[in-house]
């Protein structure tokens, strides 16, 4: 299997404060991959720097076999923000026509994609007016316009409801069955096992790669959260 | 450059737009009331507004598109969807111009809505052709739009948004030559003017109702055309598309 993204000694700092010192992964392409760990431990902006906003100090971030933040990149990689990154005086049709205007996706796209994320009765209300989960749904679907190769989410489950989160993690496992590349982010660990791999940070630094099975079986638990629990308990002692 | 990206981007803030109506009617007739508020100050003073109703054309769209362009655009910069922009296609330049387009249109609006307030309601009498006010009435207001969108990339946050208008506006009003004949200033100040974009600005409306021609009316004008490219040409390198 191939890696969609390649990160390499990657170094970042946000004022005084180092968040990655030397940071190595890898993201295998064609699968879901979980992106997990507290508030404050990098994810953000790792997500960041592999979509090329993030300034970085050292290190290298290659996708899809090209520097990260590439124009080639542009159209090929989708980044789907942690807050809704819609605008809120517009509708939801009219912010997907717009974003898929400036990515040249087919028209037809707007409509499929407001389907997806089930927002189709919302169509035409002002994304302001909508609920939170509604409006980070509005952001998800700019995420799913044209046919990207490698898509990144920040949290896009956040503050859904447990039948909507599910609904969104069988999108994903079909993006993904499409050929597609997701890196999810989340710190609600039990959708940690819907993933197909798991990269789990602390403090910017990989505390484990490893897969849903993998987790449980090296810390005899079946319970994602404690499995975490007894990583950290393992790192901090040793 | 896309003319496609950049035309969309130019649709999409008029619709936003579209959304607030009561930012239209602000945005069309607020300085059409300030107009009128001059023209009945003086109304008891014989020629008054006839001197200071041009230069003040040359004000008011100024400063009202300087204010909604640095702060709309300001707004785009801290919601996120600038940093989503910058993922995309998007080129800078599609997105300052996108927005240049949009307020532009606005701004060229405003000012026939002003100048037509003026001269018709107020009966501001001008010597020179109403359509030459027109003229340079939209292209101050274009001015206006150009320096927002550039002020815009120095502020962090609304207020200091706000804050430009004491900073970067006012000191343009005192030093325009609206409070004083600009050849009768102190030398120093009379230097500074020159290199401040609303004294040609002021400069070309005082031609037309002076009725000059030629380079009296044209130049001021180019020099504020100037500005206003210059403007839209730094713009887009204030954007980064990499962030701390």
């Amino acid at each position: 299997m191939t890696d969609a993204v390649v990160v390499a000694g990657l170094r970042v700092s946000r004022g005084r404060t180092v968040v990655f010192d030397g940071l190595d992964l890898t993201i295998p392409a064609g699968s879901v991959t979980g992106l997990l760990g507290p508030s404050g431990s990098g994810k953000t902006t790792l997500m960041r720097a592999i979509v090329g906003v993030q300034k970085v100090t050292g290190g290298s971030v290659t996708v899809l076999g090209s520097p990260a933040g590439s124009t080639r990149l542009r159209r090929r990689v989708a980044y789907d923000t942690q807050s809704a990154s819609v605008y809120g005086d517009l509708t939801v049709r009219q912010n997907l026509r717009y974003f898929a205007r400036v990515l040249g996706a087919p028209r037809g796209d707007v409509d499929r994609v407001i389907d997806e994320v089930g927002l189709s009765d919302q169509a035409d209300r002002l994304a302001g007016t909508l609920s939170g989960g509604q409006e980070n749904r509005v952001s998800l679907a700019v995420a799913m316009l044209g046919a990207p190769e490698l898509i990144i989410l920040d949290e896009p489950t956040v503050g859904l409801d447990p039948v909507l989160r599910a609904e969104l993690w069988g999108i994903f496992r079909s993006l993904a069955d499409g050929g597609a590349t997701l890196l999810v982010s989340s710190h609600v660990m039990d959708e940690a096992l819907r993933c197909d791999r798991l990269l789990l940070m602390r403090a910017g630094r990989l505390v484990a790669d490893t897969t849903p099975h993998g987790l449980l079986e090296s810390t005899g638990t079946d319970d994602p959260d404690a499995a975490f629990l007894a990583l950290i308990q393992r790192e901090d002692a040793a | 450059m896309n003319g496609i990206r950049m035309s969309a981007t130019a649709a999409r803030v008029l619709r936003q737009l579209s959304h607030d109506p009561r930012s239209i009617v602000l945005m069309l007739v607020a300085p059409s009331l300030l107009v009128g508020l001059f023209a009945w100050l003086f109304s008891e003073q014989d020629g008054v507004f006839d001197t200071i109703g041009g230069p003040i054309l040359a004000l008011f769209p100024f400063v009202v598109m300087f204010l909604i362009t640095s702060i709309t655009t300001l707004r785009e910069r801290r919601s996120g969807t600038l940093e989503r922009l910058m993922t995309t296609p998007l080129g800078k330049s599609d997105f300052i111009l996108g927005y240049a387009l949009a307020f532009g249109a606005m701004a060229a609006l405003q000012a026939i809505v002003t100048v037509t307030f003026a001269v018709v309601v107020c009966g501001l009498d001008v010597d020179g052709p109403q359509w030459q006010l027109g003229v340079v009435a939209v292209v101050d207001a274009l001015l206006g739009t150009a320096l927002g969108l550039l002020a815009s990339a120095f502020a962090r946050t609304e207020f200091q948004a706000v804050q430009f208008m004491p900073l970067l506006v006012f000191p343009q009003i005192i030093l325009g030559g609206l409070f004083m004949p600009r050849d009768q200033m102190p030398d120093v100040l009379y230097a500074i003017s020159d290199w401040l974009p609303l004294s040609h600005a002021v400069d070309a409306v005082n031609a037309v109702t002076a009725a000059e021609e030629g380079w009296d009316l044209w130049g001021p004008l180019l020099i504020v055309v100037a500005f206003t490219v210059g403007a839209l040409v730094l713009a887009p390198l204030t954007l980064r598309r990499r962030t701390p």
